[in-house]
């Protein structure tokens, strides 16, 4: 099923086209990686999905994203319920200077007006549960954040985000910053968070890709070359740039 | 010969580096010298706790409580006024405003720094304490709450600068991942950028308060001068600072008083001091 549909999506950075006449259709419950070399436009792509973009000074969109028939680049959009229901994990991880606890009842508490302490123990358990750092870091929840390992810290960024019960995880190169061992693990939990959520992820590691996605976008220029199943990508691309690409002609 | 050029200006910087740490232990040595010497007639604890200063009875009675108390009045009463507005000023800069009034108002913040305290303590003067004076009905408008308001604005351009210093150097990252979460402008600014620089801000508040109490001008203009224990911030009162100021022309040197209005001096750096190297802390901790 369609999770998001993008039509005839184009970005202007002031007098800079990042993204053209993108079109694409994102599966629900798939991990879908974009991929491409620096500056082909596709953090930029993944950040139109939760309207990060408008943070930017001098920045166009024409074009529609939808998302459950919604529009999201319309004006009347919520930003708050759009990032509520569109959450992204960031390059660098970049927990809070606050405690693991707090880090991560962050969303509820901006969210919900009143909390008690029972469910925000009970949330608090059960994201860090389902990012695997419960029983590493149960004990010390008043620790804080910046105290991490970057693997953990990086868990730790999507616990926070699936403590707000997204549908859709943005994952902006969630990697670069992490050793061989702990980008496995953190491809291990994509594969297990997938079963709950729309997976998007950007990366330039294009054996991350054909690893951990089912479906993958090859993007240059601004531009979607190709876009269709994973394996299909890898093994039989139809375009010549594509294949140019992944056979790592450039790049 | 580069050598001998290499070693001569080496030498020539150690030394005014050196002048400089010397002239600083100079001078404290001689407030020392000069203000201990009043422990000769009272005792510190007298000195620090009495209620009375009439330097010139006889014999002289060398309580300084009502300075302590004047000081603490108008420093208290100015950082109520100028640190939430100081901190305000500086979130709206960092966080909110738009790139151009982000340049006016920091050139303005400059502004305000560059206004010579004598001239904020004559304006003052002629404008605030009438106004001070009819609004609440007083006999005389020089009080402890001219004082304050005036020395606000004094406070409020280092609060603002080195808060919005801290604000600005708070990584952007904190802030993509709060409002990626949905948090609203205001909900990032109040749960993760203020405490994010909270050591910074309290550095800027320090150094702001440190600016007040060390001011003399304006504050011997508009407190009304008055070394009485005071009651309420409506009325006039002295200030460390001004007391020295005011009557070390008229005190004979070697004499009680000229020694008192010393030790008050080393009372006003041990303050001064704290209050520094407080500041100082906060700040590498934020770093």
């Amino acid at each position: 099923m369609a999770k998001i549909e993008v039509r005839n999506l184009d970005l202007w950075y002031g007098d800079f086209q990042a993204l053209k006449e993108v079109n694409a259709v994102f599966a629900e419950r798939r991990i879908t990686a974009i991929i491409g070399p620096s500056g082909c436009g596709k953090s930029t792509m993944l950040r139109v999905f939760n309207r990060m973009n408008d943070l930017i000074e001098g920045v166009r969109t024409s074009g529609e994203v939808f998302i459950e028939q919604k529009n999201i680049l319309s004006f009347e959009t919520d930003l708050v319920d759009l990032r509520k229901k569109v959450g992204m994990v960031f390059q660098r991880p970049n927990p809070f200077p606050l405690s693991i606890y707090e880090n991560i009842v962050f969303g509820q508490k901006i969210h919900e007006g009143s909390f008690n302490r029972a469910k925000l123990d009970e949330i608090v358990e059960a994201s860090l549960k389902s990012v695997l750092l419960w029983d590493e870091l149960k004990d010390k929840l008043r620790k804080s954040a910046l105290s991490l390992s970057l693997e953990q810290k990086q868990r730790l960024c999507i616990a926070r985000l699936i403590a707000v019960k997204p549908e859709i995880l943005l994952m902006d190169e969630p990697c670069s910053t992490l050793d061989p061992q702990s980008s496995a693990r953190i491809e291990e939990l994509m594969r297990e968070l997938k079963n709950n959520y729309t997976i998007i992820i950007v990366t330039h590691n294009m054996q991350q890709a054909a690893r951990v996605s089912d479906d993958t976008g090859f993007m240059l220029l601004g531009e979607l070359i190709e876009f269709g199943r994973t394996e299909d990508i890898f093994t039989k691309p139809k375009d010549k740039r594509t294949e140019d690409y992944i056979t790592g002609r450039y790049g | 010969m580069r050598k001998v050029k290499e070693f001569i200006v080496e030498k020539l910087i150690l030394i005014c580096g050196l002048a400089c740490i010397f002239f600083v232990v100079l001078i404290f040595l001689f407030l020392l010298k000069e203000g201990l010497a009043v422990f000769k007639i009272v005792s510190p604890l007298q000195f620090l706790s009495g209620k009375s200063w009439y330097p010139i009875s006889e014999p002289p009675q060398l309580g300084i409580l009502p300075l302590i108390l004047g000081s603490l009045f108008v420093t208290v009463g100015a950082a109520i006024i100028s640190i939430p507005i100081g901190v305000a000023c500086a979130i709206y800069i960092a966080e909110v405003a738009p790139k151009k009034i982000k340049e006016i108002l920091k050139a303005g913040i400059e502004l305000l720094a560059a206004i010579p305290s004598v001239v904020l303590g004559f304006i003052g003067m002629v404008t605030l304490v009438p106004w001070v004076k009819s609004i609440f009905h007083l006999p005389t408008g020089l009080t402890a709450l001219s004082g304050s308001i005036m020395l606000a604005f004094m406070a409020m351009p280092t609060i603002v600068s080195i808060a919005e210093d801290a604000l600005y150097s708070v990584p952007k990252n904190y802030k993509e991942g709060a409002l990626a979460l949905g948090a609203t402008e205001w909900q990032t600014i109040w749960r993760v950028l203020l405490p994010a620089a909270s050591s910074g801000i309290l550095a800027a508040v320090m150094l702001g308060i440190g600016r007040v109490i060390g001011e003399t001008m304006a504050v011997m203009m508009i407190t009304g001068n008055a070394a009485v224990i005071p009651s309420s911030i409506l009325q006039p009162v002295r200030t460390l600072t001004a007391t020295i100021a005011a009557e070390m022309g008229e005190a004979v040197v070697g004499g009680e008083h000229y020694f008192a209005l010393f030790a008050i001096g080393i009372v006003l750096f041990v303050i001064s001091f704290a209050i520094n190297v407080s500041a100082d802390l906060f700040l590498h901790r934020s770093k």
